[in-house]
């Protein structure tokens, strides 16, 4: 029997496979429900914040932050956001190529740019692709939290206070649905100007204290919201990437084991009627 | 009919607050703060302490924030709340012991004590405690 035994063995260890897919699938699919929810649970405050921010960069307030003034760009800041884990097709892929392009870009103007990573993906992949990177931050787990990300957001607006960056971008991979995720660069500093007519009167707010510690600070909190609210969503694709993949994985299994298994019987049933007619010319030869 | 403003309250986990209300009543890091409809632009950040909104209607509710920013423009009303808590989900048995901790900590303080972390936690239960207070006269 011509290779029926290897063939069964490979039928087994398909099987075996599309067990552990189906099993990360299943995983997977509770994994991002949880996820969907807490980027439903985010967004409110996400949305809130940058509309106040909206209403504040068009007012003309008596004091100007920084974040809000356009600087001539020498140097670019990009906090990219990663899985920290990988078969989840081709998310974190299709980001990294989009950063690629846009870095493309700059450099044909004469811009350097620094990074800060989260995640493993995206640290592996500035190793490769090279770069500076000025922060890393990986393992935030299933459960992202507001502290993970202060830490690379700190280190970016530092630079830019200082005047080592004169923009900086927030990468992340958008949940639209659970079929479809897309890359976004977004950018974070300068804060790009809300797209609404600008009112006509001038008008500034009431500040109670005073205006500096409060625009600040909510400032920074709009920075971090932002990026928390990337990591959010990142996680959330990161789930729907892995369970369609895994779901693609899972049926091509079961599509191949069905092509091993039609080969495996011919094969065998080849085998029976060689088998045969060997008997039965063995017979005729010697009756 | 009674002039109506939009509020919002977020806090960073959920949207508490959403709709029209008729006033508010905050309070300010300068002090209680009403805010009726057509208020000028104004902002200010929060200490721990209630929101008391009357919705459309004479509806009241009451929730805790502890701390944020609140932004108000002559149309709408923004607070951008840390932590929010809706008045009914208060718990007060965890309010009544995170205020019995903090005192304590106050009065053994040891070597690597934080006094302002623990008047800020001793300041957030109180708020929730007389907030509860408050809801029960009712």
């Amino acid at each position: 029997m011509a290779g029926g035994k290897e063939i069964k063995s490979k039928i087994g260890s398909i099987n075996n496979t599309r067990k552990i897919t189906s099993a990360m699938e299943k995983v997977a699919v509770s994994k991002m429900r949880k996820a969907q929810d807490r980027v439903a649970a985010t967004r409110p405050y996400a949305e809130g914040m940058r509309k106040v921010i909206g209403n504040v960069a068009n007012g003309s307030l008596e004091y100007r932050h920084p974040y809000l003034a356009e600087r001539e760009v020498k140097r670019v800041g990009y906090i990219v956001i990663s899985t920290d884990r990988g078969l989840c097709g081709g998310l974190n892929t299709n980001e990294f190529k989009k950063v690629a392009l846009e870095l493309k870009s700059w450099k044909e103007k004469g811009v350097d740019a620094q990074f800060a990573v989260i995640g493993n993906k995206a640290t592996a992949f500035f190793k490769r692709f090279g770069g500076k990177v000025v922060a890393q931050q990986a393992g935030s787990g299933d459960v992202p939290r507001l502290a993970d990300v202060i830490g690379s957001v700190k280190v970016m607006l530092q630079a830019f206070n200082e005047g080592r960056i004169d923009r900086l971008f927030l990468v992340y991979n958008k949940f639209v649905n659970t079929m479809k995720q897309e890359p976004v660069i977004d950018q974070l500093l300068p804060l790009p100007k809300a797209d609404i007519a600008q009112k006509e009167h001038n008008w500034d707010y009431l500040y109670e204290p005073d205006p500096q510690p409060i625009i600040d600070m909510l400032m920074d909190r709009f920075v971090e919201s932002q990026v928390y609210q990337g990591v959010v969503e990142n996680s959330a694709s990161e789930h729907a990437a892995r369970m369609v993949a895994m779901k693609a994985a899972t049926d091509n299994a079961g599509n191949l084991m069905d092509d091993l298994k039609l080969v495996y019987n011919k094969a065998r049933q080849a085998a029976i009627t060689q088998e045969l007619s060997e008997i039965v010319a063995g017979a005729a030869a010697v009756g | 009919m009674a002039m109506t403003v939009q509020l919002d309250v977020v806090s960073a986990e959920e949207k508490i607050f959403s709709g029209l209300v008729e006033s508010v009543q905050v309070t300010g890091s300068e002090g209680e703060l009403g805010i009726l409809p057509f208020h000028a632009p104004l902002l200010t950040t929060l200490k721990p302490g209630m929101v008391r909104i009357v919705k459309q209607f004479g509806e009241e509710h009451v929730i805790y924030v502890a701390g944020g920013v609140l932004e108000v423009q002559p149309d709408t009303i923004t607070v951008l709340a840390d932590v929010a808590v809706r008045g009914e989900d208060l718990d007060e048995q965890a309010a009544l012991d995170a205020q019995k901790r903090a005192e304590e900590a106050m009065q053994h303080a040891g070597a690597d004590f934080n006094y302002a972390e623990a008047a800020a936690q001793l300041a957030e239960a109180i708020a929730q405690l007389r907030i509860i207070q408050k809801m029960r006269k009712k």
